[in-house]
C-alpha cells in the first residue's frame, strides 16, 4: 500500500495556462477552495508561445469591426464545422476580456489615441490582435499568473495528474496523480474539475509544441467516460523553421506576414497567388501591387494571399516543396527584410528577431527565413456546452485547447488566446454554478487509487523492457509521416495498425532509477495518453472521408458537405485507458440559428 | 565517433559529481539536444527541466562552463573546445541533476502588492505607448531565474534570502513603479523590506538575462533613486516635513472647528 | 498611496546546492576586466594623490591662459603666487587648492553607479565576477554606513555640474590670451575636450536621468521631461565609456599643463 497525500477542494483545475489561470481566478473570484496543478512550474505553460496576439472585435483600429464580422470569420476559417455557439459567445466576449487583463495589469501597444492597437492575421477581415510585440501570450500568461498569485490560490507545481476519479453516481470526484520533483503522489477530492491542459502536438516529430503537449487531458477525459470530437482535425502551422535540424518545428509567428512578410520559393516567386481558394477568392488580391497597398490601407486593396487561413498556407508550402521549388533545407522562403526597414522589423518582430540570430544564424532584417509546417494546434478536443464548458461527465468542464467544437475544422491565428480567456473564465463560472450548494466529493475509493499508482509504478518493476524514448521518437515518426498534414486511407490504416504495436510495447516500459525527477519514469506515464489521442486523431482521420480544414487527404481532397454536416465523435464505452477500445460516431452538428445563418448570407 | 565530453553534475540532496559523458556531435545543436540525445540513449534517467526549446519559457536554466545560460540558447558551436560542463543553478537547493529547487522565487512573487488600478473608464483604459515602453521592457521576462541566480547577495550569502526579492521582482517592482496606471507607493516597502539596499549594482543580472533587459540601469537604478527621493534625500525630507506639517495643521485647524 | 507592508511569507533555508563546491567553474578569461580596472583606477590615484599635494607648481601656464582642472576653480594663496587671473577666494588657504576641489569630483566618482560596480568588482571583489564566488563571508550591501551615504549620490551630481561650468568657463577663457587677441593653441583644445568629457559624464549619469524625467510616472503628462529623459537615456548608455575617457582625459589634461608650464614641450599655436 503505497502511501500518498490527499487535498481536498471545490473546484481543480489541471493545466495552469491561459484558460487554466483563468478559469482558477473567476472560480476563487467566486469564493471557493480552488486549486491549480500543472506539470510544469508556474508560467511555463505553452501559452507563452503564443506571439502575434489575441483576436477581439474591438474596433479599435478599424471601427467597422464587430462581433459579427468576427464570428463570421471565424467559422468560415473553420470550414463552418464550428459550435456556432461557441464561436459567437468568443466573438462577443473577447473584447471585455482582453481589457480586463488591463484591469489585472498587463500592458498591451498603443494606438495614438491610447487605445489597444490591433494587427493583421490570416482569416480575420479587419485587424484584430491585441498584442504586444510578438509577445502577447507571455504578457497574457503573466498578467493571468500575477492575479491568481494576488488571489492566494492554491498552486500545485510539477504535478501530473494522471487519471480522473467518479463517485457512484458517476460524477467526477477527484484526481489521482504524483508529484515530478519527488515522486510522491497526490490525490485529489474535488466536487469540479476543469481540464485545461492544453494539446497534443508532441507526439509528431515536428512540432511547435513542447514536451508538455501530451493530451493529458484529452486522455484522461475519454478514459473517464467524456467524449471528444473531431480529433482528426488538427492544425499545421505554415511557418515553422526548417533549419537547423534541432530547431524544426520552432514557431515563426504569423505577426510576420500580417507586418509585410511574404512568401517566396525558390525561384522568387509569390507562390500564394496560385492557391487562392473560392472561398476566398473575392476579398483576396489578385496581383502583388493590390496586395502591397493593403497593408496600408485597407480600403486601397484586397487582401493579400499570404494572409490565408494557416490551412490554406500550409497546403500551399507543402505543395510547393513537393513539386521542387523548395528551400535549401526543404522549407520555402519568408522574407520581409526586403519589404520592411530593419528597425520596423526589430521592433515589430523582436523575439523572432532573436529566435533566428540565436538559433539559426540569420539576421532577418537581411535575408529571408526558411519555413515550413509544423505541428501545432488541435481543433478537436472533448464535447464540451458551449455556455457553461461542461462536459457529457458531471462535475468535469474543459476549457482552451484540450476542449473541442471552438475552432472548426481550422482555427484562425488569434483566436486561441481569445479562446482561453473567453472560456477559461466560463468553465470557471460553469464549475462554481455546478458546486454551489452541493455537498463535499465522495471520499475517493482506495482500491481504485491504489491500482492507478500501481499501473504507473509498473514501468520500475520490469528489469527488462522498452526503453520510452524509443517509442516516443517511433510514435512521432509513425504520426508524422502517416497522420501528418496530408494523409490517405492506406496510411491511416497502417498508422491504426503501428499504434496498436506501440501500446504493446509501451505495456513493456522498464525504467531504471527512482522516482525523483525521474524524465524516463515522467515519459512513461505520458505515453498512454500520447497514444491514445493519436489513436484518436488516426480514427478521426480515417472516418472523415473528405478534405476540410486542418485535416487533408489525399484520395478526398474536396470537402464534401455530408461531412460537414457531422463532428466525429469518440468515446470508450467498453473499458477505459489506452488498450480499450475507442469507438467512432458521426454525430450531426449543432445547427445555427437563422438570424446567423443570416450572416453569411449577407456576405456573399 | 565520440567528439564531444559533456561534464554534467549528477546528484541530489545526498551529494553529487561530475560525470563525464561521451557523444556525437551533430550540426546546429544547442545544449539541451545533446542533453536530450544523452537521456535517448546514455542516461535516461538525467534530470534536467525544460518546455519550449525556444527561449520563450525560461526553464532549462543552468551553468554552462561555469556561467548561466539558457541550455535551449546556447549553441555548441559558439562554445570552446574541450569538456563542456553543465551544472545547476547553484543559488537554489538541488533537487536532482540539473533541476533545482526555485520556490524561493514564487515566495517572492507573493510578496509583491498587487497592481492596483483605478476603475476602468467606459471602453477602456487609454494610455500612451510611451508610457507603456517601459513596463514593456520588464515584462519580456520570461523567469528563468538566473538573474536571482547570478546575484551574489543570496547566491554566496544564504542568510539574504529571507529579505531580498531579487533582480527579477526589482523588475517587477519597477514595472509597477512606472505602471501609468498603478496607484500603489511600494518605494519604501523595496527599500525597507525587500532588500534594494543590498543590491551592489555590481550588474551580473543584467549580463545574464537571456531577454537583454537591462535590469540595473532601467530598473534597479531607477528604484535606488525613487528610494532617494521617497527616503534618503535630505530636502525632500525638508520638503516633505514642512508640507506634512502644513497638511496636519490644517488637519487639526479642521478639528478645533466647532 | 504608499504601499510599505507586504505578505512576508517565509523563506526555507539551508537546503543543499548542487554542482561542484568550487569558487567558480568558469573557463573564460573572466580576471581580465578586474585585474585592468584595479591598474588604470590606483595608476590615477597615485598620480591624482601626487598632483594634489605635491605638484603645487606648474599647474597654470600664464601665456596661453592654460590652468589645470585639478586647481579650477583656483582657491587659496597659491593662485597669486602662480599668477591665476581668475579671481582668488579662501586668500588663509596655505595648502594645495587641489584637496579642496577635488572632494567634489572624487565624491562624484566615488558615488557614481558606474564606478560602484568597478570597485565593488574590481577592489572589495564583492563578486569579482560574475559566477564566481563573494571573497567575503559576510555582506551587507549598501544597507549601512559607510554605504548607505552612496545615496547622496546626487548631490555630488550637482556639485559635479557647478565644476563643469568653472571648467568650461577655463576652457573659454583659455582662448583669450594676456597678451590680447583670441587664440587657439593645442593646449586650449586639450581644455575644451577635458570639459566636453566631463559634461557628458555628468549628463549620462543615471542620477542625472532620473531627475531629468526617470522618476515620473507617466512621460505623457510631462512632455519636456520626457524630452529631457530620451536625451540622456542614449548618454546613459554610454555612461561608463565616459566615466573612463573622462577620468583619463582630466589626468592628461593635468600631465599637458604642466608639461607646458615647466617648459618641457610647447603648446602649439594654431592661430
Amino acid at each position: 500500500m503505497a502511501d500518498y497525500e490527499h487535498h481536498s477542494y471545490d473546484v481543480i483545475i489541471i493545466g495552469a495556462g491561459g484558460a487554466g489561470l483563468r478559469a482558477a481566478i473567476e472560480a476563487k473570484q467566486r469564493g471557493l477552495r480552488v486549486a491549480l496543478i500543472c506539470k510544469s512550474l508556474l508560467g511555463k505553460a505553452h501559452t507563452v508561445m503564443a506571439e502575434g496576439g489575441v483576436a477581439a472585435a474591438m474596433g479599435n483600429v478599424y471601427p467597422e469591426d464587430n462581433w459579427q464580422v468576427h464570428f463570421r470569420d471565424t467559422m468560415r476559417g473553420g470550414k463552418m464545422l464550428n459550435n456556432w455557439r461557441m464561436a459567437q459567445l468568443h466573438a462577443q466576449e473577447a473584447p471585455d476580456r482582453v481589457l480586463e487583463l488591463e484591469q489585472w495589469g498587463a500592458l498591451f501597444d498603443r494606438t495614438k489615441d491610447g487605445k489597444i492597437t490591433q494587427r493583421d492575421f490570416g482569416g480575420h477581415r479587419y485587424a484584430r490582435l491585441a498584442h504586444v510585440g510578438d509577445r502577447t501570450g507571455l504578457e497574457l500568461i503573466r498578467t493571468l499568473q500575477q492575479k491568481a498569485v494576488s488571489m492566494d490560490i492554491d498552486v500545485f507545481m510539477e504535478c501530473k495528474i494522471l487519471r480522473l476519479l467518479r463517485d457512484d453516481n458517476g460524477a467526477v470526484s477527484g484526481a489521482v496523480g504524483y508529484w515530478r520533483p519527488t515522486g510522491e503522489f497526490i490525490t485529489f477530492s474535488a466536487k469540479a474539475v476543469i481540464l485545461a491542459t492544453g494539446g497534443v502536438g508532441k507526439s509528431w516529430k515536428y512540432t511547435s509544441n513542447s514536451w508538455e503537449g501530451t493530451g493529458d487531458g484529452h486522455a484522461i477525459a475519454l478514459w473517464a467516460g467524456a467524449e471528444l470530437i473531431d480529433m482528426e482535425c488538427i492544425q499545421f502551422h505554415p511557418t515553422g523553421m526548417v533549419w537547423p535540424l534541432s530547431v524544426r518545428g520552432i514557431l515563426v509567428t504569423e505577426g510576420v506576414r500580417g507586418d509585410g512578410g511574404v512568401l517566396r520559393n525558390s525561384e522568387g516567386k509569390r507562390f500564394m497567388f496560385d492557391y487562392v481558394a473560392d472561398m476566398f477568392r473575392a476579398e483576396t488580391a489578385e496581383s502583388e501591387e493590390e496586395a502591397d497597398k493593403w497593408y496600408d490601407d485597407h480600403t486601397a486593396g484586397r487582401r493579400p494571399p499570404e494572409l490565408l487561413p494557416r490551412d490554406e498556407v500550409a497546403r500551399s508550402i507543402n505543395t510547393e516543396v513537393k513539386a521542387g521549388r523548395g528551400s535549401p533545407h526543404g522549407g520555402v522562403f519568408l522574407d520581409i527584410a526586403s519589404r520592411r526597414s530593419a528597425e520596423f522589423i526589430r521592433r515589430r518582430l523582436p523575439s523572432m528577431y532573436h529566435q533566428f540570430m540565436e538559433l539559426a544564424g540569420v539576421d532577418i532584417t537581411a535575408t529571408p527565413m526558411e519555413v515550413g509546417p509544423t505541428c501545432h494546434y488541435i481543433m478537436g478536443g472533448v464535447r464540451v456546452d458551449a455556455d457553461t464548458a461542461a462536459t457529457g461527465i458531471p462535475g468535469l468542464f474543459a476549457a482552451g485547447e484540450v476542449a473541442g467544437g471552438m475552432h472548426g475544422s481550422n482555427r484562425l491565428g488569434g483566436n486561441s488566446l481569445s479562446d482561453l480567456i473567453v472560456f477559461g473564465r466560463r468553465a470557471g463560472m460553469g464549475a462554481a454554478d455546478y458546486v454551489e450548494g452541493r455537498a463535499d466529493a465522495q471520499t475517493l475509493d482506495v482500491q481504485q487509487v491504489q491500482s492507478i499508482i500501481d499501473e504507473s509504478l509498473e514501468p520500475f518493476s520490469r528489469e527488462t523492457g522498452e526503453n520510452p524514448y524509443d517509442i516516443q521518437r517511433d510514435l512521432q515518426e509513425l504520426m508524422q509521416s502517416n497522420v501528418g498534414i496530408i494523409r490517405t486511407g492506406a496510411e491511416l490504416d497502417e498508422a491504426l495498425t503501428q499504434l496498436e504495436a506501440l501500446k504493446v510495447r509501451v505495456d513493456n516500459i522498464s525504467v531504471k532509477g527512482g522516482r525523483v525527477y525521474n524524465p524516463a519514469w515522467n515519459l512513461a506515464t505520458d505515453l498512454p495518453a500520447m497514444l491514445t489521442v493519436s489513436t484518436c486523431a488516426a480514427l478521426g482521420a480515417q472516418a472523415r472521408k473528405e478534405s476540410r480544414g486542418g485535416h487533408t487527404r489525399e484520395d478526398f481532397p474536396k470537402p464534401d458537405p455530408e461531412f460537414g454536416k457531422v463532428n466525429m465523435v469518440l468515446s470508450q464505452p467498453n473499458g477505459s485507458g489506452m488498450n480499450a477500445e475507442v469507438k467512432l460516431d458521426p454525430q450531426p452538428i449543432l445547427i445555427m440559428p437563422d438570424d446567423l445563418k443570416a450572416l453569411f448570407e449577407e456576405a456573399k | 565517433m565520440a567528439d564531444l565530453t559533456m561534464r554534467i553534475w549528477r546528484g541530489d540532496q545526498d551529494g553529487g559529481e561530475l560525470v563525464d559523458y561521451e557523444i556525437d556531435s551533430q550540426e546546429g545543436e544547442v545544449v539541451l539536444d545533446v542533453i536530450h540525445r544523452l537521456q535517448a540513449t546514455q542516461a535516461p534517467d538525467l534530470a534536467c527541466r525544460w518546455n519550449c526549446k525556444a527561449g520563450k519559457c525560461g526553464s532549462c536554466s543552468a551553468e554552462i562552463n561555469g556561467m548561466p545560460r539558457l541550455m535551449c540558447m546556447t549553441r555548441m558551436d559558439q562554445l570552446p573546445e574541450g569538456p563542456i560542463t553543465i551544472t545547476p543553478m547553484r543559488t537554489f537547493p538541488i533537487i536532482r541533476d540539473l533541476v533545482t529547487d526555485v520556490s524561493f522565487n514564487f515566495e517572492m512573487a507573493k510578496r509583491v502588492p498587487a497592481f492596483n488600478p483605478p476603475a476602468m473608464p467606459e471602453g477602456g483604459y487609454r494610455m500612451q505607448q510611451i508610457d507603456v515602453e517601459r513596463g514593456q521592457e520588464f515584462r519580456k521576462c520570461i523567469e528563468c531565474f538566473m538573474c536571482q541566480n547570478v546575484c551574489h547577495v543570496i547566491r554566496d550569502h544564504e542568510e539574504n534570502k529571507v529579505n531580498y526579492a531579487g533582480p527579477r521582482f526589482f523588475i517587477r517592482y519597477a514595472e509597477l513603479e512606472m505602471h501609468p496606471l498603478d496607484t500603489n507607493d511600494r518605494r519604501e516597502l523595496v527599500r525597507e523590506k525587500m532588500g534594494l539596499g543590498l543590491c551592489n549594482i555590481t550588474k551580473c543580472c543584467t549580463e545574464v538575462c537571456p531577454e537583454h533587459i537591462k535590469i540595473t540601469d532601467n530598473a534597479i537604478i531607477p528604484l535606488k533613486e525613487r528610494a532617494v527621493d521617497a527616503h534618503y534625500d535630505p530636502v525632500a525630507w525638508l520638503g516633505r516635513k514642512i508640507t506634512r506639517r502644513t497638511k496636519r495643521s490644517a488637519a487639526e485647524a479642521a478639528a478645533d472647528r466647532p | 498611496m504608499a504601499v510599505d507592508d507586504a505578505t512576508i511569507t517565509e523563506v526555507q533555508l539551508g537546503g543543499r546546492r548542487g554542482g561542484p563546491d568550487v569558487a567558480t567553474l568558469r573557463t573564460d578569461k573572466w580576471w581580465k576586466l578586474p585585474v585592468t580596472t584595479v591598474a588604470v583606477l590606483s595608476a590615477f590615484i597615485v598620480y591624482a594623490t601626487w598632483a594634489a599635494f605635491f605638484g603645487t607648481s606648474n599647474f597654470f601656464y600664464e601665456a596661453h591662459n592654460l590652468l589645470s582642472p585639478f586647481y579650477s576653480p583656483c582657491l587659496g594663496s597659491i593662485c597669486k603666487t602662480q599668477g591665476v587671473t581668475s579671481s582668488p577666494f579662501l586668500g588663509w588657504w596655505q595648502l594645495s587648492p587641489a584637496l579642496i576641489i577635488l572632494v567634489f569630483p572624487l565624491g562624484f566618482r566615488m558615488t557614481c553607479y558606474y564606478y560602484r560596480k568597478a570597485y565593488y568588482r574590481s577592489f572589495w571583489r564583492s563578486p569579482v565576477a560574475c559566477a564566481v564566488q563573494d571573497a567575503h563571508s559576510t555582506y551587507s550591501g549598501e544597507t549601512r554606513a559607510p554605504l548607505i551615504l552612496q545615496n547622496i549620490h546626487r548631490y555630488f551630481f550637482y556639485f559635479g555640474l557647478v565644476f563643469n561650468v568653472l571648467l568650461t568657463i577655463d576652457a573659454v577663457q583659455a582662448f583669450i590670451w594676456p597678451g590680447g587677441g583670441v587664440h587657439m593653441s593645442v593646449g586650449t583644445l586639450v581644455l575644451c575636450l577635458n570639459a566636453s568629457l566631463l559634461w557628458l559624464y555628468s549628463l549620462s549619469c543615471h542620477a542625472c536621468r532620473h531627475l531629468c524625467g526617470g522618476q515620473v510616472r507617466n512621460f505623457s503628462k510631462h512632455p519636456i521631461r520626457h524630452k529631457l529623459w530620451k536625451f540622456v537615456t542614449p548618454l546613459n548608455a554610454k555612461h561608463m565609456q565616459f566615466a573612463w575617457m573622462s577620468l583619463i582625459v582630466v589626468a592628461m589634461t593635468d600631465v599637458y599643463v604642466r608639461l607646458v608650464a615647466s617648459g618641457t614641450i610647447t603648446d602649439f599655436k594654431i592661430f
